[in-house]
């Protein structure tokens, strides 16, 4: 039973007549729809509102008549908030980019050079994705302060990976089962090297894995909080989620309107990424789920 | 040097070599360490002596912490519970042939990918107690008098959080949930209607059996998350009011970095593993059930 099958027939839906599909479907899902994504354009809402609308209790609050890119001003000029874009930009990258290199190699390694241990392995890494970070934050604190990495970014970069490599490695050894054995046995007998055999045969037809992992390593790093929240003291270092929270509540005041800017543009950039990827996205997230 | 490079195990060991050191380092150490922690009465700055068991007989007549596990379970059940209803309601519904299906999907996803702590922002101002666009919309309605204190009453504050997290949650269930649904083949439900199957007997006999497995390994993915939540709570209430909505997660890191007491934060922290371990196993021995469902015999 192939996947493609199960989507070419549409089942037995036209025997639905329209209105009862009408009440059944499309009424369910667009109330879905408009919850789900109500908050985001309240967001996007309240950051262009000057603050006179956003307080006034008369007119009507779902719509902006007079706006405004104050609040954008505001956070790009007299905040630290471009810091903390850059940082989020550079630690989600490097963190990316330095997970999927060791998790090609773990995961090429668990898949296809099945060494000793390797199954065992394998379900270590498949244990290790579990741990949440919530369990973990207080010893890192400890060790990132031993090694003297405490409010840098290193701090972030070295840390990130310990959920990455985990999930890159579980959907990557998906990915790697999945090409034929035959390719690999063919180059070997030519005398290929495994690591050319690596970057040659195996990683050109496991493009579309690699995104998935990447994109979602991305994502994964991009919203991550808690070791950002722990690790992190001075503003210049800080991540946009972080900078957020931390930085542009002052007190009883809230600038509901910069929070909200800097909610929508610290959204924005996984929105951009997610959007074009948004099939290598599910892929990643339903295969590892899937294994 | 060439015979090394052929042999496997080296290679393997070599090619392990970058995650292994990593992991070890920044993963399995720290859940030792965590562990050894919590046996000491150890303080930011200051290296802790062991004192047995004293952190846990200590936070067992915590009532803060008693508060806590209660709030971590009523929090983990009702939104884990309802999550997976809405997601496989939101799955069918996907599932349906509907126009404009793909853009549909990728927008039910977005509160997923989004930043939790940013969206969490979202929802503070949609709670906040003056300005409330729920309350006002209520208020126009004539449905409520007065705005409502979304977190400023424990059990408003504990249901506001669950909705935020069930917001949060429902993509991930759903969209996981509908790869599932899309691998059962529509020839099974004409053979179920021939046979005379209503609709609701082909969901409880068709469906769901074989959607069981994923359903499982979803789940322990939801409930994982959900039991270890952190940011939603730090954002909207920081535990408040009167600890009503402090999770496991967010007392420790109330006690062990505001409050500086390492030891008594990572004995919360750890306490909360035997919980985790439970649901890894739970859907362990679900997983077990698919020797059956793919025509073979239960072990």
């Amino acid at each position: 039973m192939s996947k493609d099958e199960a989507q070419d027939t549409q089942g037995m839906n036209y025997l639905d007549s329209l209105p009862r599909r009408v009440v059944i479907v499309y009424i369910p899902l667009l109330i879905f729809l408009f919850v789900l994504l109500f908050p985001f354009y309240w967001m996007a809402i309240t950051g262009f509102k000057p603050n006179a609308e956003l307080l006034s209790r008369t007119g009507n609050p779902f719509w902006v008549i007079a706006p405004t890119l104050d609040h954008f001003k505001h956070l790009l000029f007299k905040t630290a908030y471009p810091d903390w874009m850059w940082n989020t930009i550079l630690i989600s990258t490097i963190s990316t980019f330095f997970s999927l290199f060791a998790s090609v190699l773990a995961a090429y390694a668990i898949e296809r050079l099945r060494f000793t241990g390797s199954r065992q392995v394998g379900l270590s890494i498949f244990l290790a994705y579990l741990v949440p970070p919530s369990i973990l934050f207080i010893p890192l604190a400890y060790i990132v302060f031993q090694l003297g990495l405490f409010d840098t970014r290193w701090a972030l970069m070295l840390t990130y990976p310990t959920f990455l490599i985990p999930f890159c490695t579980w959907l990557l050894m998906g990915y790697f089962r999945s090409i034929p054995f035959e390719l690999e046995e063919c180059a070997l007998i030519d005398g290929a090297t495994r690591l050319q055999i690596l970057t040659k045969i195996v990683l050109p037809l496991a493009v579309p894995g690699l995104i998935s992992a990447g994109i979602f390593a991305f994502t994964l790093s991009w919203n991550e909080f808690i070791y950002a929240l722990t690790f992190i003291s001075s503003s210049e270092n800080k991540t946009v989620p972080v900078g957020v929270i931390t930085e542009l509540v002052e007190g009883d005041v809230y600038h509901w309107g910069a929070l909200m800017a800097g909610a929508l543009l610290g959204s924005l950039p996984v929105a951009v990424v997610y959007s074009f990827f948004v099939e290598y996205y599910v892929a990643g997230m339903t295969g590892a789920v899937k294994e | 040097m060439n015979r090394l490079l052929e042999n496997r195990n080296f290679l393997g060991f070599a090619f392990m070599l970058p995650a292994a050191v990593l992991l070890l380092l920044f993963l399995t150490y720290p859940l030792g360490l965590g562990t050894w922690l919590g046996f000491t009465d150890a303080k930011v700055g200051r290296a802790g002596v062991w004192v047995g068991l004293e952190n846990y007989i200590y936070l067992y007549g915590d009532a803060v912490t008693r508060l806590s596990l209660f709030n971590t379970l009523f929090y983990t059940v009702v939104a884990s519970v309802i999550k997976f209803a809405l997601g496989l309601w939101l799955a069918i519904l996907l599932n349906q042939n509907i126009p404009l299906k793909s853009f549909v999907r990728a927008a039910v996803l977005l509160p997923f990918i989004v930043p939790t702590a940013l969206s969490a922002i979202a929802f503070w101002w949609i709670y906040d107690a003056q300005f409330s666009i729920i309350s006002w919309a209520l208020v126009k309605l004539g449905w409520i008098d007065t705005y409502i204190d979304f977190l400023g009453q424990p059990w408003a504050a504990r249901l506001s959080t669950i909705a935020a997290n069930i917001w949060r949650g429902v993509p991930f269930v759903a969209i996981c949930l509908l790869a599932g649904l899309q691998t059962i083949s529509p020839s099974l439900y004409e053979a179920a209607s021939i046979d005379g199957a209503k609709p609701s007997q082909q969901f409880w006999y068709v469906t769901l059996p074989l959607l069981t497995p994923i359903i499982a390994v979803v789940m322990t993915f939801s409930v994982l998350f959900t039991f270890t939540d952190f940011q939603l709570i730090y954002v909207l209430t920081r535990g408040g009011p009167l600890n009503a909505t402090h999770l496991m997660a967010t007392l420790s890191f109330q006690r062990a970095i505001s409050g500086g007491a390492l030891g008594e934060g990572a004995a919360i922290a750890t306490a909360m593993i035997p919980f985790l371990l439970a649901a890894i196993l739970f859907s362990y021995f679900g997983l077990q059930r698919r020797a059956w469902q793919q025509g073979g015999s239960d072990k």
